[in-house]
């Protein structure tokens, strides 16, 4: 029994989910890890010193800067079709990618795990996390995402752990072209790995207001999210969204502001550790899910509650 | 240009669904079915490229239930030109589906597929990946903005970080996100209309393709509750609460 990790990043930089899912995958035994990048280096020298892994696989190619699905699936089903299991974080890479390599390897996929109960066993959301479904593979092969928020990170020594090996070559596609990217840009820490997040919705009113909650939120140390409803309206990027189909998020602490409480929304965050509402309508679902509801105008409670933090 | 639209029959989006006392499934009885609706998204898509005379003909296709051809009249009625119905009665993964559509794409030779990205009943975000493994097509998944261009497809992809923008060649597969547009309401002449406009039925079997499970549902089960908060009074009282009790400040 062999498991690969794949590991997940950004422009060369590790994404930090990829330790979520080396340790899930260490309950399945045997990781080895694999980088897809234009320069690993800088991956690697991170990669070295998670405990319990075995062998970190490289292949440096410039088709992989921008992980074109048609890629690094294709890399992965020629050279690691022996493995047992293959991880990858549940990100927009992951989920872009882990469906296709199942599609090439006819295997069925098994998404968004938060919980191996053992090693053909697994359990996932379904309907907005309304429902925790168990489910027991038959593939002979699991392509699984791990939902990050449901694992620890892995484990990180002072020395050097992983061997780093070359592995294969690949053949680019020429179905698919990469063009360019239009990132948002922040100061602020990773919405998926915060501490605190501070999210706002469709009560915020416009992109303007939205800075009184930024203040709040720097004050906190804090990253943003939002509900749908508030990107939709374009006060804030796509990429904050938070809920049944934008980012999960189980943070320490999660500061819902202006935002009503649909299942779709409470589906992202409902897992996190403690979680304030303010929202000026005392019937609004989210206060049955938050530990602290305040029902008040965010417009006054949201700068005293500023002006109070130090 | 002819563009497939895979629709998919779900719990409405509004519904709170309620798992079942003997945990074998969520509440399916008398509760309202409704287009998933990262599909819905899908066929206005396929209309806006059929009014801009980019494509010529859309087409809805479904598999499962005779029921699912409610979920093809509704894309009829939005203004889709015809329907399949695959009739099938066993249980349905996305490997399964993404088998199915294969063998019609080879059958119909569709120049692109429009689907959501993910159904909101399973949330497996899959079947479409799959579908361009098996087709070996380009992917374009994840769709906030889309242009066509003689043999190629510009798209606007939501990740992680932003926006990435991939030009794929067609035949292609593209996945839709909630932003890339608003669906329209069907009125209620095309609801009519769309009651004469084809639908063509294929039994699965006569497909000869393994839809064989591989995920076999052993429970389904509430997820844990969170224990009842408390309302306060004032910011004073919040932050107190914050510091002193749940010590997260
Ligand atoms: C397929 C699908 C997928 C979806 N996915 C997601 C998802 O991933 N994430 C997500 O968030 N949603 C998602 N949604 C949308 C979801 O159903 C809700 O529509 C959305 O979450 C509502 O956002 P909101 O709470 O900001 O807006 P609203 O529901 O309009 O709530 C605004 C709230 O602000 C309060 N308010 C207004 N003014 C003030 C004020 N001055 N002070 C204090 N409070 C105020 C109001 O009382 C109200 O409760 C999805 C929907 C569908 C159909």
């Amino acid at each position: 029994m062999k498991t690969l990790v794949i590991v997940d990043h950004s422009n060369n930089k590790l994404e930090k989910s990829t330790l979520n899912t080396v340790k899930a995958g260490i309950q399945l035994e045997n990781v080895d890890l694999l980088v897809l990048s234009d320069s690993c280096k800088d991956i690697c020298n991170e990669l070295i010193h998670i405990k319990n892994i075995n062998n970190i696989f490289i292949n440096e190619n410039d088709a992989f800067k921008n992980q074109l699905a048609e890629d690094s699936a294709n890399f992965i089903a020629e050279n690691f079709k022996d493995y047992t299991n293959i991880l990858f974080s549940n990100t927009s890479n992951g989920k872009n990618i882990a469906p296709r390599l199942a599609g090439l390897l006819d295997t069925m996929i098994i998404p968004d795990v938060i919980e191996i109960v053992d090693k053909q066993t697994f359990k996932r959301p379904i309907y907005a996390g309304n429902a925790i479904a168990t489910c027991k593979s038959k593939n002979k092969i699991n392509i699984i995402t791990i939902r990050s928020t449901a694992f620890e990170e892995a484990e990180i020594s002072h020395e050097n752990v992983g061997e780093i090996k070359e592995i294969g070559s690949l053949t680019t596609n020429n179905l698919t072209k990469y063009l360019n990217s239009e990132l948002t840009k922040s100061e602020r820490p990773e919405l998926t790995s915060a501490d605190i997040v501070v999210s706002g919705g469709r009560g915020l009113g416009s992109a303007e207001n939205f800075q009184v909650l930024e203040k709040l939120a720097d004050k906190l140390g804090a990253a943003m999210g939002a509900s749908r409803a508030a990107v939709d309206a374009g006060y804030v990027p796509n990429d904050w969204q938070v809920g049944q189909t934008g980012k999960i998020v189980a943070p320490n602490l999660y500061i819902a502001v202006g935002i009503s409480g649909a299942i779709q929304h409470l589906a992202g965050m409902k897992d996190s550790k403690v979680i304030v509402g303010i929202n000026k309508d005392e019937e609004a679902p989210i206060f049955s899910i938050s530990d602290y509801g305040l029902a008040d105008d965010l417009f006054k409670a949201v700068p005293e509650m500023e002006s109070k933090l130090n | 240009m002819k563009i497939l639209v895979p629709v998919k029959r779900v719990v409405d989006y509004n519904v709170k669904v309620r798992v079942k006392k003997d945990e074998t499934d969520v509440e399916l009885d008398n509760v309202k079915m409704s287009m998933n609706p990262f599909d819905e998204i899908a066929v206005e898509e396929a209309l806006r490229l059929k009014e801009k005379g980019v494509a010529s003909e859309i087409i809805a296709i479904s598999i499962g239930l005779s029921e699912v051809q409610e979920t093809i009249r509704n894309a009829l009625a939005m203004g889709a030109d015809s329907g399949i119905f695959v009739n099938c009665t066993s249980k349905l993964e996305p490997l399964s589906v993404a088998k199915i559509l294969t063998s019609i794409c080879n059958k119909i030779r569709p120049d692109l597929v429009i689907m959501g990205k993910q159904a909101i009943d399973d949330d497996m975000n899959a079947t479409g990946q799959m579908l361009s493994a098996m087709l070996n097509w380009g992917q374009a998944t994840f769709a906030s903005k889309l242009e066509i261009q003689d043999k190629k497809i510009k798209v606007g992809r939501e990740i992680d970080g932003g926006i990435e923008n991939i030009e794929v060649n067609l035949p292609a597969i593209v996945t839709t996100d909630l932003r890339l547009n608003e669906p329209r309401y069907a009125s209620l002449p095309n609801i009519m209309k769309a009651k004469r406009k084809p639908i063509d039925e294929i039994k699965v079997e006569d497909l000869n393709i393994d839809i064989e499970p591989r995920l076999e549902i052993l429970k389904v089960e509430e997820p844990k509750s969170r224990e009842a908060g408390i309302m306060v009074k004032s910011v004073d009282e919040m932050i107190e609460k914050l510091k002193n009790e749940a010590k997260v400040i």
